[in-house]
């Protein structure tokens, strides 16, 4: 028996990582091939491969996932833009945070799905709407989990900058910023996985394009093949821009793994 | 004849209770004068103020009444004429070694040649040449308050603040760092405010020791330390510095008896 706590080899925590993979399609393929599920309610790996290579080859679907990665980094991008600068004030000025951190955390708590119907009323059913769909799921969470990162910040190097001759300016610039980089970026990595369950929400209702609306389209004909292939896409996508993130935040703070 | 650089008149501080509780006294009205060039250790068990008074002489906490004068201007708030060194260690995680040393030096203006120039004397004078580009993660503890010292020293403090710096080190390593900075005070003569709970330290460090009273804070004792410079470790061993430990010790443990409600 493993003990609690002990780490493992690189190599074994791999080989573990895949096995869980290697299991999972072969007890999909033995329920499916095996005929214990009927193919109208699910496909089998092998048609859902054969399906999902057609997608691509025939009917563009390379396009949908470039749309739908395009809206996601979009809208993300967006509200980072607006949500971190907002989250450090807070984090840094108390005045400011108890001016807005009510609100705040009531819109925080605001499902961005229900805003769909409401959104495409004000802004129709083109891409400006699917952004805001993000913008709206994702912009509160980033300010509020900056501005505690912020807030959290170690008091004796925010002591030592002034001991140094540090402005209350120098301290926002030189040491909340630079002391929390490496949490915002880990707090943006993590918003951006929930900015994909948004914008399939957002492609279900009133959109001729992207990989949700790709799935509601094969559900009209049954097409469990199609649609499985499509969520496994975003879950391979997922899983690139995850690896993608923590490669580059290994890169720019490397006195964090030092 | 030496001149006042740091006044300290009539300096208390209590803090407010808390949840409506009794307000803490925690310093009685303190007078002290540091003359420059002087090395003044402030000994006294553990909670007895120490700590409050050098963070008000710092100006990161306000006294609640008097006021601390820096040749002459009152202290309003913490600054670059005093370096302080903290008991716990905070150098910036993000900045390298040398960095950490310029840290102060960027924030004032210097140009950076300059910069590089006092940085490459303070890492040499703290014995941390080949450490530049390291990261404080990287170091041990005695080199990371090394670090803090060259810090704090770059920036050419009038007055050079340490709140128990050493506290957290091993027995070597403490004897070490202070050998290393009586070395660096013998040569460059700043004037050090330097808190402390263990009697060895405060003598050989000291020109002047300070005792502090057991809560609430008070001075109790001003004693001066005659021990001729450059003091070497060994003189830990003389006579004279024995009869002074014993003496202090006898001041101190008094104290920490009250401090204790052990009777």
């Amino acid at each position: 028996m493993p003990r609690p706590l002990e780490p493992v080899s690189q190599g074994t925590r791999v080989t573990l990582g895949i096995s869980f993979f290697v299991l999972f399609v072969a007890a999909w393929a033995f329920a499916t091939l095996g005929g214990f599920v009927s193919r109208t309610f699910l496909a089998d790996p092998i048609t859902m491969l054969q399906d999902g290579w057609l997608l691509l080859t025939r009917f563009g679907f390379l396009g949908d996932i470039g749309i739908t990665v395009w809206r996601v980094v979009g809208g993300f991008i967006l509200a980072a833009i607006i949500a971190v600068p907002l989250g450090i004030m807070m984090g840094a000025y108390k005045s400011f945070e108890a001016f807005v951190e009510p609100f705040v955390s009531f819109a925080r708590y605001l499902p961005a799905s229900a805003f769909v119907p409401l959104l495409i009323l004000w802004a129709g059913i083109g891409e400006m709407q699917k952004l805001l769909v993000i913008f709206i799921g994702s912009v509160f969470q980033i300010i509020l989990m900056v501005a505690v990162a912020v807030g959290n910040t170690r008091r004796d190097l925010v002591e030592a900058a002034y001991t140094l001759g540090s402005s209350d300016k120098g301290v926002v610039r030189r040491v909340l910023i630079p002391a929390n980089a490496p949490e915002i970026a880990e707090i943006l990595r993590l918003v951006l996985g929930w900015a994909w369950t948004y914008v399939i929400v957002a492609e279900l209702i009133g959109s001729s394009s992207g990989i949700g609306h790709m799935i509601i389209d094969s559900q009209a004909l049954l097409a469990t093949g199609q649609m499985i292939f499509g969520i496994i896409i975003i879950g391979i996508i997922g899983l690139i821009s995850d690896f993608l993130f923590k490669a580059v935040n290994r890169k720019l703070f490397p006195w964090r793994l030092a | 004849m030496s001149t006042t650089i740091l006044q300290i008149d009539n300096v208390s501080r209590v803090f407010p209770g808390v949840r409506g509780g009794v307000p803490v006294r925690a310093l009685e009205p303190t007078n002290l004068q540091v003359e420059q060039n002087d090395f003044i250790t402030i000994l006294g068990p553990s909670g007895c103020g120490k700590s409050t008074l050098l963070r008000i002489v710092a100006g990161l906490d306000r006294p609640t009444d008097g006021r601390v004068l820096l040749n002459g201007r009152e202290i309003k708030g913490p600054g670059a004429d005093r370096g302080m060194v903290f008991q716990s260690y905070t150098l910036f995680p993000w900045l390298t070694i040398a960095e950490n040393i310029a840290y102060g030096l960027r924030e004032k203006g210097v140009p950076k040649a300059q910069r590089q120039e006092i940085v490459a004397s303070y890492t040499e004078k703290v014995g941390l040449r080949g450490f530049e580009n390291h990261y404080p993660k990287q170091l041990s503890g005695g080199m990371q308050q090394r670090t803090a010292i060259a810090r704090a020293l770059a920036n050419d403090p009038e007055i050079l603040l340490l709140d128990e710096p050493f506290g957290a080190l091993d027995n070597q390593t403490r004897g070490l760092m202070q050998e290393l900075l009586l070395g660096i005070w013998e040569r460059e003569r700043k004037t050090v405010l330097f808190v402390t709970h263990d009697i060895e330290e405060a003598i050989f460090l000291a020109s002047r020791v300070i005792v502090m009273s057991a809560r609430p804070g008070r001075i109790k004792a001003d004693i001066p330390v005659e021990l001729p410079h450059p003091r070497h470790y060994t003189m830990k061993t003389t006579p004279e510095f024995s009869s002074l430990k014993a003496q202090l010790t006898e001041e101190i443990r008094v104290e920490a008896i009250q401090a204790e409600g052990v009777h």
